[in-house]
């Protein structure tokens, strides 16, 4: 596959998955806003959670300064100027697939740009009330897309990239927002078992989808612990960060190459680290720590991908490999 | 034929009464459509066009502005008997052209048969001196041609112009068979229909065909300028429909004479490329160095035949408007056959007596630059105002050698579906023909359509739509 394929299927799925996350986080918030418990105290307090979250604040308060909801919403939602929001995100992975268009399928094509067309449409007209209506549509779409990308795509390397894209952006997605909303929550320890734990707590859970899930395995009051533990360790949950890192570590193997063999080596560590782990030794050196360095290798392992696959190498010290030619025949036959 | 004649032959009506045979099944059908039928499904077609993407890119707006070449629902009718004619003249035609390229860049037999004049060949910016000497596969230089072509009477057919560079379209043709056989599936019942579904493995074949000597499994790519190029769609589409690489020049590299792309497994060799990008830019290390959609070292590498371009290089040297008057003298010279297409008759404004009869005649004819494409700097003479004609003298004579005009067609018109209702406009024609070791097109092609009334002019950068054309089997 041409390097700048796997560089515009990896950063369209990507993208449409940030959406995705960014629409989950500041669904959330909403709900929150809603609660008469406002147990965070002010608006701003409330609201800088999806800034923080998504890496947007300094973007954010350069712009508009203290957090408010309508802006904040605005913000990541529907602002070009944001590089991150869910607008942006949408135009980029319809780039991302235009540029690749011999290379999706027609049917992912279509679910993308209809997509586009319609965001432009909605945004035209977006009223504050009318964004907890908008989020769901943009979960709707993604799922739709990704059920259309398992329904129609050729089972190869494709697949893979577009895998590597969507699972490396969740994985780091469910480690920040643990890490904001857990620091947040933490201060409130005090609180534990009480009705204002249970919806704050009940929020986050939600934001990944994992409340019922939670409900499901543990039949239990929500404790940090088994928070922690069901977003980072349970590879059956699908958002946790184990479940993402099978899937990387699986479209790595997949990919192959003789490129690859430093993103697999540290793909396949941070795999062992979640499969053989426990909560109580993420506990011990401290869950912000533990996401912190969690992040980091997220950061290196893209750089990794980046090198292996994505880009253009202008000398010839990559000859062509028998394997590489063979599989080039198959296609052409 | 009268060439200022005001009555249009149409392809539908004789008269008012009378339907020519091959639309009556289809007029029958229409008339029994309850009334705002084909306006719904006009409205349908353009959603399906917006949702798909069929678009092109509009040079001079904002980036990643995309219009919808507009599609009209009313089909453009060949009989099987028009069609044969049609397509032999049309292989006739292409046949000598790619004779003509290979002979000007070897013997010249045809300068030196005092044919064609060496000026016209030799001193013509589009002649490539590179490619002097070098030998192609199947010694086909315009692998892929589009030959326009008009129609003034029952029998009558022109060509209009040869294109040998990069014609596009094809994908318009294809699109709007999809599309029309989802929006009427009834009329292709009811209708024997020559498919047009198969041009992308005609396509495919021919470009297998075209690989360098020896390489018996070519690997074959699709090259474009990039996705904001007016025609990306198109490259998409014939790169998914083929099943081939779409690439970029940036994916591309030369080593050691051969060309590789770089892929997730390291680089690969690339043995023949169907390039959407302009001689100019291919390389620049021969053309011009500002380009940084080209390969540096790709005309290298072809010259020696490692690589196989489609088209070739060079090949504008002959769909020039002004060579384009010496096709029928080549047709006649490399194949010892009568021309079985006409040319529009043409003056060539470099000769003193044309220039004369033609800065007289001006409202009554068609003036184009010798080297222009895309309905742009054209004078329909007709159509045009005083100070527009006047204008346009003025330009004739600070270089009168780069223009030649033709007498203003009375081009053909075909049902069209206009804000008023269903309303004649006229048409011209596109056959996409292709060239391996045999010369190949499949029934139709691509039927453009001028949209305002009376217009002459059916380039989409023009405001001209496009129509389904059928070929019906006999």
């Amino acid at each position: 596959m041409l390097s700048r394929t796997a560089e515009n299927l990896f950063w369209m799925a990507r993208h449409i998955e940030r959406a995705e996350n960014t629409a989950r986080v500041l669904d959330v918030a909403h709900r929150t806003s809603l609660l008469p418990l406002d147990i965070e105290g002010t608006e701003a307090y409330l609201w800088y959670a999806p800034l923080n979250i998504t890496g947007c604040a300094a973007g954010y308060e350069r712009k508009y300064g203290l957090a408010k909801a309508e802006t904040v919403t605005y913000y990541l939602a529907l602002d070009p100027d944001n590089p991150s929001s869910i607008y942006t995100c949408l135009k980029i992975a319809r780039e991302n697939a235009r540029a690749v268009r011999s290379a999706i399928t027609s049917e992912m094509w279509e679910v993308i740009n209809a997509t586009w067309l319609e965001l432009n449409r909605v945004s035209e007209q977006m009223e504050y009330e009318k964004f907890p209506d908008f989020f769901d549509w943009v979960k709707d779409r993604s799922h739709l897309f990704r059920g259309v990308t398992l329904g129609t795509i050729l089972k190869d390397i494709s697949l893979s990239f577009i895998k590597l894209g969507t699972f490396l952006e969740r994985a780091d997605n469910t480690a920040r927002i643990l890490d904001v909303k857990y620091h947040i929550l933490l201060t409130e320890a005090d609180n534990v078992g009480s009705a204002a734990d249970y919806y704050q707590w009940g929020s986050l859970l939600k934001s990944v989808s994992a409340f019922e899930a939670y409900r499901k395995i543990y039949r239990d009051v929500i404790s940090p612990l088994r928070v922690a533990e069901l977003l980072i360790l349970r590879d059956d949950m699908p958002r946790s960060l184990h479940a993402c890192m099978n899937e990387v570590e699986s479209a790595l193997i997949d990919i192959n190459g003789s490129a690859g063999r430093e993103a697999r080596r540290c793909a396949g560590e941070q795999h062992a680290a979640l499969h053989f782990g426990r909560i109580e030794d993420v506990f011990a050196q401290g869950l912000h720590e533990y996401l912190t360095d969690f992040l980091g290798h997220m950061d290196s392992l893209g750089k990794n991908i980046r090198d292996a696959y994505l880009s253009r190498r202008d000398n010839f010290d990559n000859l062509p490999t028998s394997r590489a030619v063979q599989s080039q025949q198959q296609i052409t036959t | 034929m009268n060439m200022k004649a005001k009555n249009y032959f149409d392809e539908m009506r004789i008269d008012n009464e009378t339907i020519r045979d091959i639309y009556e099944r289809y007029q029958h059908w229409q008339n029994q459509l309850p009334s705002g039928a084909l306006e719904r499904k006009s409205a349908e077609a353009e959603l399906l066009f917006r949702r798909l993407g069929i678009t092109f890119a509009v040079y001079g707006e904002s980036t990643g502005s995309e219009r919808l070449i507009p599609f009209d629902v009313v089909p453009r009718i060949f009989s099987a008997t028009e069609w044969n004619r049609l397509e032999r003249g049309i292989k006739q035609r292409v046949k000598a052209l790619n004779a003509f390229l290979h002979d000007i860049y070897h013997d010249q037999n045809i300068i030196k048969a005092g044919i064609i004049g060496k000026e016209q060949v030799l001193e013509n910016v589009l002649y490539c001196q590179k490619m002097q000497g070098v030998d192609l596969p199947n010694q086909v230089y315009a692998h892929i041609a589009g030959i326009d072509l008009v129609r003034v009477a029952e029998n009558d057919f022109y060509v209009l112009e040869d294109n040998l560079r990069t014609p596009s379209g094809v994908s318009y043709m294809l699109e709007n068979r999809k599309t029309m056989m989802r929006l009427f599936p009834e009329l292709f019942a009811s209708h024997a229909i020559e498919p047009v579904e198969h041009y992308p493995q005609m396509l495919f074949d021919t470009l297998r065909e075209s690989a360098p000597q020896g390489v018996s499994d070519p690997v074959i790519v699709v090259m474009t300028p990039g996705s904001y190029n007016s025609a990306y769609f198109e490259h998409a589409f014939l790169a998914s429909q083929m099943g081939v690489e779409l690439v970029e020049g940036q994916d591309l590299f030369v080593h050691d004479k051969k060309v590789y792309m770089h892929t997730t497994e390291g680089a690969q060799q690339v043995h023949v490329i169907y390039r959407r990008v302009d001689d100019d830019f291919l390389d620049p290390r021969v053309f011009r160095p500002d380009s940084t959609l080209g390969v540096p070292g790709l005309i290298d590498a072809y010259c020696h035949g490692n690589v196989s371009l489609a088209n070739g290089v060079g090949t504008g040297v002959a769909d020039d408007k002004s060579t384009y008057l010496f096709v029928p003298d080549m047709i006649k010279f490399y194949l010892g056959e009568k021309p079985l297409l006409s040319n529009v008759p043409t003056w060539r404004l470099s000769i003193k007596d044309d220039l004369k009869y033609v800065l007289e005649h001006l409202p009554e004819l068609v003036v184009k630059e010798v080297q222009g494409s895309g309905g742009y700097g054209m004078l329909v003479g007709p159509t045009s105002s005083k100070a527009e004609i006047e204008a346009y003298k003025q330009r004739i004579l600070s270089d009168p050698a780069n223009f030649i005009a033709q007498p203003t067609l009375a081009l053909s018109t075909c049902p069209t579906l206009v804000e008023s209702g269903v309303a004649p406009r006229h048409v011209d024609l596109r056959p996409f023909v292709l060239s391996g070791k045999e010369i190949r097109l499949v029934p139709g092609g691509l039927t453009r359509v001028a949209l305002s009334e009376g217009s002459l002019i059916v380039n989409s950068s023009q405001g001209g739509g496009t129509k389904d054309t059928w070929v019906l089997e006999n």
